[in-house]
């Protein structure tokens, strides 16, 4: 039988040979992700229930990286989870990134740090755990009742997902990027468009995107409403992976869709004369050209979070505001994604650039992303942001907007004061 | 798992997002609490960023009137946060009724054992109103409009998800499968 790269992923992980989307199917979990703000329930219930025992074999990442010492009650949540760590310092398998020199977001920090691996079955506490299907994994986030129980058993229930392909066509424009081509298909397809469903991403174009863009691509796809997003693992991938993976590769656990696999459907997009796209309020997918937009006036321009302060994010926006002021009434924000981008940032021309253009920058951290410290909106408040939510609420006051947008995008954004597109 | 659920329901429209239903900024509230007080301590802030074209979800006590929320497509997108989950379970709600969910909101739904996800045949947002009393009997997949006397049903669930939620949740059913 015929199977899509998701389906033999999930087969493998089932110990079966083949499954079909509908089916349930109780997987290994090769990597569990857990990070400050979903974990605390987690851990109580293991120890209340498991007592407090882990499964042997899990490989678990831990990146407190959601609410970093804002406040007493989170510093709590912080140190609970240290404390877990602590006190499971036995565990082999476990990793650990706190405070400190390599600290940061955890879907920027796991490929960052080696823990994806192509074939690989990862679930996190955290819904853009989609994010590495880019290199290969099914991924998906999960709930704290289910982190727990994986903790426990290493393992998790699945309803095999249906696939649902997106090729993408034609030449990339210049001054586009990973998160239009996303905008520009889940403002055709809805915030739902791809519900419960394994969102394959490929075409000339995604095979051009580098890896931090491909990141970009999979960590938006539950905007679409996806269980997982992928992009089958080429060279550039294994390039990536050398010298960086924690765990060895397993060449059995590659796996690639077979040519008559089925597909839910399969939709085709040209890209080329797409122009730079930005997401109004309240929902992902009211997507508009950025020109439509030119007289809306910014509070504040974001350039963070995992979906847009990886080092390419970071590099071409800097490419944009050299030279350049930002308008006088902008807060305008950088907060790169992992301490290593951060430390190659301030030693490297990028800080100089951002310095120079007004920008203040902040360590990394979900900070501003999520309305929960650093850069949080006012009410009435306008801000163009690289993040991947744009809720009402979801960064500050519920009367507060956020238009979502290309690093880019809200570079130029923060140069002119209003909604702009940039001009390479 | 209640089966017969009675009560007034609340009715929203489409895409009712996580962040709606329990804000970020809420997420640190359960730091060093035990698990049996987190209901009582996100109830205050169920529904907070909800668009204020609804009629307000808590009144000025905060106590909400509502047991059923009745809404249309993908409730529940946006963050794995299960706060929200236990923030409608915190204000009284005891099922939500909507022709899709998204997905990771459903699981939590059925892991956590919060209420039944119950997925209407068609959408019934635009046929019921908020205040309206409603009798669902998730056994016989039936939703009740008491008020209007019209009757709608649900689907099925999966057979593994009415498992784990009769069990109590994952927990309970892992733990009688260990
Ligand atoms: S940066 Fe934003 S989207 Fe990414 S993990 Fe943090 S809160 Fe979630």
């Amino acid at each position: 039988m015929e199977m899509t790269i998701t389906e033999k992923t999930l087969a493998r992980g089932a110990g079966r040979k083949y499954v079909k989307p509908g089916e349930f199917v109780d997987v290994d979990i090769d990597i569990l992700g857990m990070n400050d703000v979903t974990s605390t329930g987690a851990i109580k219930l293991l120890r209340k229930y498991f007592n407090n025992q882990i499964a042997e074999d899990l490989n678990i990442v831990v990146t407190p990286d959601h609410y970093d010492h804002r406040d007493i009650d989170s510093a709590e949540l912080y140190k609970e989870l240290m404390g877990f760590c602590e006190e499971h310092r036995d565990h082999k398998k476990m990793w650990v990134y706190p405070l400190g020199e390599n600290y940061g977001i955890c879907h920027v920090m796991l490929p960052q740090e080696g823990h994806v691996r192509p074939g690989d079955i990862i679930v996190g506490g955290d819904s853009h755990t989609c994010t590495y299907g880019a290199l290969g994994a099914f991924s998906t986030g999960i709930g704290t009742t289910e982190v727990g129980n994986v903790l426990a058993t290493g393992k998790l229930w699945f309803k095999v997902p249906e696939s649902l392909k997106i090729i993408i066509k034609g030449e990339n424009p210049e001054n586009i990027m990973a998160k239009d081509i996303f905008l520009h298909v889940v403002g055709n397809i809805g915030v739902d468009g791809a519900l419960y469903q394994a969102m394959e991403w490929e075409g000339r174009p995604i095979n051009e995107l580098n890896i931090d863009e491909k990141l970009t691509l999979t960590n938006l796809d539950i905007e679409a409403g996806a269980k997982s997003g992928i992009i089958q693992p080429d060279e550039k991938v294994f390039e990536y992976l050398e010298g960086r993976l924690k765990l060895p590769l397993d060449d059995s656990r590659l796996v690639y869709s077979d040519p008559n696999a089925k597909y839910a459907s399969v939709l085709e997009y040209d890209i080329s004369d797409l122009p730079p796209l930005v997401a109004k309020p309240y929902l992902p997918s009211n997507v508009v050209p950025a020109s439509e937009l030119e007289n809306v006036r910014i509070d504040q321009a974001f350039i963070g979070s995992c979906t847009g302060a990886k080092a390419y994010d970071l590099e071409v926006a800097a490419e944009i505001l050299k030279g350049n002021k930002k308008a006088r009434h902008v807060r305008l924000i950088v907060s790169p994604a992992t301490q290593k981008i951060y430390k190659e940032v301030m030693q490297n021309k990028l800080g100089k650039i951002f310095l120079d253009a007004g920008a203040v920058i902040w360590p990394p951290g979900c900070g501003a992303c999520l309305g929960a410290y650093m850069g949080v909106l006012a009410s009435g408040e306008v801000c163009i942001s690289s993040t991947n939510r744009n809720f009402r609420g979801r960064m500050g006051h519920r009367e507060s907007k956020v238009f979502l947008a290309s690093p880019m995008t809200v570079a130029a954004s923060a140069v002119k004061g209003y909604i702009r597109g940039a001009e390479l | 798992m209640k089966d017969v659920i009675v009560g007034e329901s609340y009715v929203v429209g489409d895409h009712i997002n996580t962040d709606a239903i329990i804000p970020g900024r809420y997420l640190g509230k359960l730091a060093s609490v035990p698990v049996e007080m987190y209901p009582e301590i996100l109830r205050k802030y169920a529904m907070e960023d909800l668009d204020p074209k609804y009629p307000p979800f808590l009144d000025k006590e905060k106590r909400c009137p509502y047991k059923i929320i009745v809404a249309g497509r993908n409730f529940g997108c946006g963050s794995s946060r299960e706060h929200a989950q236990i923030a409608l379970k915190g204000a009284g709600i005891e099922v939500v009724v909507a022709p899709s969910f998204a997905r990771i909101f459903y699981r939590n739904c059925i892991n956590g054992a919060w209420f039944p996800p119950t997925e209407s045949e068609e959408d019934l947002s635009k046929q019921i109103a908020t205040g309206d009393e409603l009798k669902i009997i998730i056994s016989e997949r039936k939703i009740v409009n008491v008020t209007k006397g019209e009757e709608h049903s649900s689907k099925p669930f999966d057979l593994l998800a009415k498992n784990i939620l009769d069990a109590g949740g994952l927990t309970q059913y892992n733990l009688r499968r260990i």
